[in-house]
């Protein structure tokens, strides 16, 4: 089984194939014979030349994944190409309306910016509160305000559209 | 000694109170608003009572239906822990009237010292040395932008009431401060039910450090040991550790008996803390004093040998300090680490959601003071802090390696938390050199983070490792849970479905017609 991971910005090419106790596999064209266990969810026991790794996953709440081994962090995207994600990072993020969406569930208590503003990149659009912490939601272009799609003191969860630039 | 206590509060601090309580023989009674019913503090408890909706103001700041609470429980004492009520000298007014012991300080002693304007009066009368600043609350943008004139940008705003960087903010110029006032106001108003909020000028990358005292119904009062809490991110406290490796001595009596001046100037009786503020030359300000047990009471607790929450319910219960002052020995070295649901890749936004799995470290030197659990969902309502991590040892290179240890076998799955900061931080030659003031934390986030040897070799593992994950079948496609929280079992080969983002299921079917990856 062939996948394309993205750790930390860099695509890594893996096959994967099921073997005895494990997997016989490759990494950018480099063999890996792991013997593998997973022994809950989202934690796996993996040794690789006598050498053992505990690899443990954990996710935010768009969606993104991380692993961890030891105490180190990484970013890992194993990417699908028919995904809508895919595919609009294909296209460009620069290019058309930019969706700002809540990054967590929560209150908004505060409008920034209204629709026909023109804002800068990272320029504050509404505030979100939530665990007691206002968060402001920034621009991610420089545009206009095409669309506010919230109101204040409305709840919101996580990945609800809260405005448009574009 | 009381047979009874309730606690006013949620969390871990809930569950630390309801540990002391046992080990004394005491009954505990918790309480829950509706979000809570599954919270650790609840299941801990030997009594429950129920308060109302989750909004705080209906359950947790409710003090009407505390006080109802502790009546309905027959508890004969109430333990506030921290935030919520613990600084409200009406709540503590309201117990004594009730005829219900307080676990804390006098109303009076709170309200001399819980506003900090009224503090800061009274430091002046006192003689002890404090932040250039008002000592009132601010009346108005103009007043603000007259006394920030005079002492001159940057000046911190602070809410009177406030504590935990809730109703902080700096300002840097005259044309921020207008709205920073409006908004700390409107913060302080929400989370303190007032909203005055009085001016300081911003000393740059002070070091914080405070002093813990503790007092007695015989007016007694003595200062157990120093806390360094310079590691901070938007005002809040992130690490702490005693004692401070900045301060001698020497040092440490004189900001003790001060410490000890501000608690007699307050008639203070229970746990109290004297925070201050520490430049680079050792001279040290007042800044505000807590009226509290503070966050990191472990790592005092560590380094006396003291039980901070036992000796609150010892003295509420009018016993007298079984200690004196030089009989206070500190031993060894101790660390905190908080642990909050928040994303460190992510600006900190907070990360509520159901935790699917916990890994706890263990082993020695090593305390864990939580509040959640495995199959818990973290709820949206309160303060982002789940648990402490906190480290013993012989010395402070001994307890930095303990925690590198520890964070290595700690695993919180499900939400984000922010664990690999502490890495970061542990691992910095500033950090290590204890070269550490509020700024460091800010310095230290804008550092490229560095990966070492065993970055480049764990690479292709990980790689490896979510590949076999995405091939597993994502939370979303387990049957669903039942209604008793139990889970019912899945073979491991059931059909993906989509997780939000990645389809395994519709990835080997892509990757089959498409031939990816070749």
């Amino acid at each position: 089984m062939k996948y394309e991971v993205l750790i930390d910005g860099n695509l890594h090419q893996v096959d994967l194939e099921r073997a005895d106790k494990g997997y016989q596999c490759t990494v950018d064209g480099e063999p890996f014979a792991l013997n593998v266990v997973m022994t809950a969810r989202d934690v796996l026991s993996i040794i690789h030349e006598g050498r053992h790794y505990e690899a443990k996953r954990e996710y935010s709440l768009l969606g993104e994944t991380h692993i961890i081994i030891g105490s180190e962090r990484f970013g890992a995207e194993v990417r699908d190409p028919r995904s809508l994600r895919s595919r609009r990072a294909a296209a460009g993020a620069e290019a058309g309306p930019a969706k700002i969406i809540a990054p967590m569930p929560g209150k908004i208590v505060r409008l920034i910016v209204a629709e026909g503003d023109e804002v800068e990149a990272g320029q504050g659009l509404v505030v979100v509160e939530a665990m007691k912490m206002q968060n402001e939601i920034k621009a991610t272009k420089k545009g206009k305000v095409t669309k506010i799609a919230v109101k204040e003191a409305s709840a919101v969860n996580a990945g609800d559209l809260l405005a448009i630039v574009e | 000694m009381f047979n009874r206590i309730l606690i006013a509060n949620r969390g871990e601090i809930a569950v630390r109170v309801i540990r002391a309580c046992r080990e004394m023989g005491i009954e505990s009674v918790a309480v829950y608003s509706d979000v809570d019913r599954r919270a650790l503090h609840v299941r801990k408890a030997d009594f429950c009572e129920h308060l109302g909706p989750a909004q705080a103001s209906e359950s947790y700041l409710n003090i009407p239906k505390i006080l109802e609470a502790a009546r309905r429980s027959g508890a004969e004492a109430i333990h506030p822990g921290y935030g919520f009520l613990s600084e409200n000298a009406g709540f503590a007014r309201a117990c004594r009237d009730a005829g219900i012991v307080f676990i804390g300080p006098s109303p009076e002693s709170m309200e001399m010292m819980g506003s900090k304007t009224k503090a800061r009066q009274q430091m002046k009368k006192a003689n002890v040395p404090f932040v250039p600043g008002t000592d009132t609350g601010l009346k108005s943008a103009e007043e603000a932008l007259a006394v920030a004139e005079s002492i001159g940008y940057p000046v911190m705003l602070k809410a009177s009431a406030g504590g935990g960087g809730k109703g902080m903010r700096m300002v840097t110029t005259p044309a921020e401060l207008a709205s920073a006032l409006a908004s700390a106001q409107s913060e302080a108003q929400r989370s303190f039910g007032d909203s005055e909020v009085y001016i300081e000028k911003f000393i740059q990358d002070p070091r914080h450090v405070e002093m813990q005292i503790f007092g007695d119904t015989q007016g007694n009062v003595i200062y157990l040991a120093e806390r360094e809490c310079s590691v901070q991110r938007r005002h809040q406290k992130v690490l702490e550790e005693a004692p401070c490796s900045f301060v001698d001595p020497d040092m440490r009596r004189r900001m003790g008996e001060i410490a000890v001046r501000v608690g007699k100037a307050a008639n203070y009786c229970n746990a109290g803390t004297v925070e201050f503020l520490v430049d680079a030359k050792k001279n040290f300000y007042f800044l505000e004093m807590n009226t509290r047990l503070q966050v990191e009471h472990p790592v005092t607790e560590m380094v006396t040998g003291i039980d901070l929450v036992q000796l609150q319910i010892r003295v509420a219960a009018g016993e007298p300090l079984p200690i004196k002052q030089d009989e206070i020995v500190l031993r060894g070295h101790a660390m905190e680490l908080r642990v909050y649901a928040e994303d460190p890749d992510n600006n900190f936004f907070p990360s509520p959601g159901r935790i699917t799995r916990i890994i706890s470290p263990s082993g020695p030197g090593i305390r864990r003071d939580s509040g959640m659990y495995e199959g818990w969902v973290v709820p949206l309502d309160y303060d982002p802090l789940l648990a402490k991590l906190i480290a013993y040892g012989e010395d402070r290179p001994q307890v930095i390696n303990r925690l590198r240890r520890a964070l290595v076998e700690y695993f919180i799955g499900g939400i984000k938390t922010n664990i690999s900061l502490f890495r970061r931080i542990l691992l910095h030659p500033d950090f290590q050199a204890g070269r550490v003031d509020t700024g460091f934390l800010d310095r230290l986030l804008k550092e490229p983070p560095v990966g070492d040897a065993r970055t480049a070799r764990r690479t292709p593992i990980v790689a490896l490792a979510a590949a076999i994950f995405a091939q597993q079948p994502p939370p979303g496609s387990q049957p669903a849970r039942n209604q008793d929280g139990l889970h019912a079992t899945s073979p491991r080969t059931a059909a993906p479905a989509s997780n939000g983002t990645t389809k395994p299921g519709g990835w080997k079917a892509a990757a089959r017609t498409e031939g990816v990856g070749k």
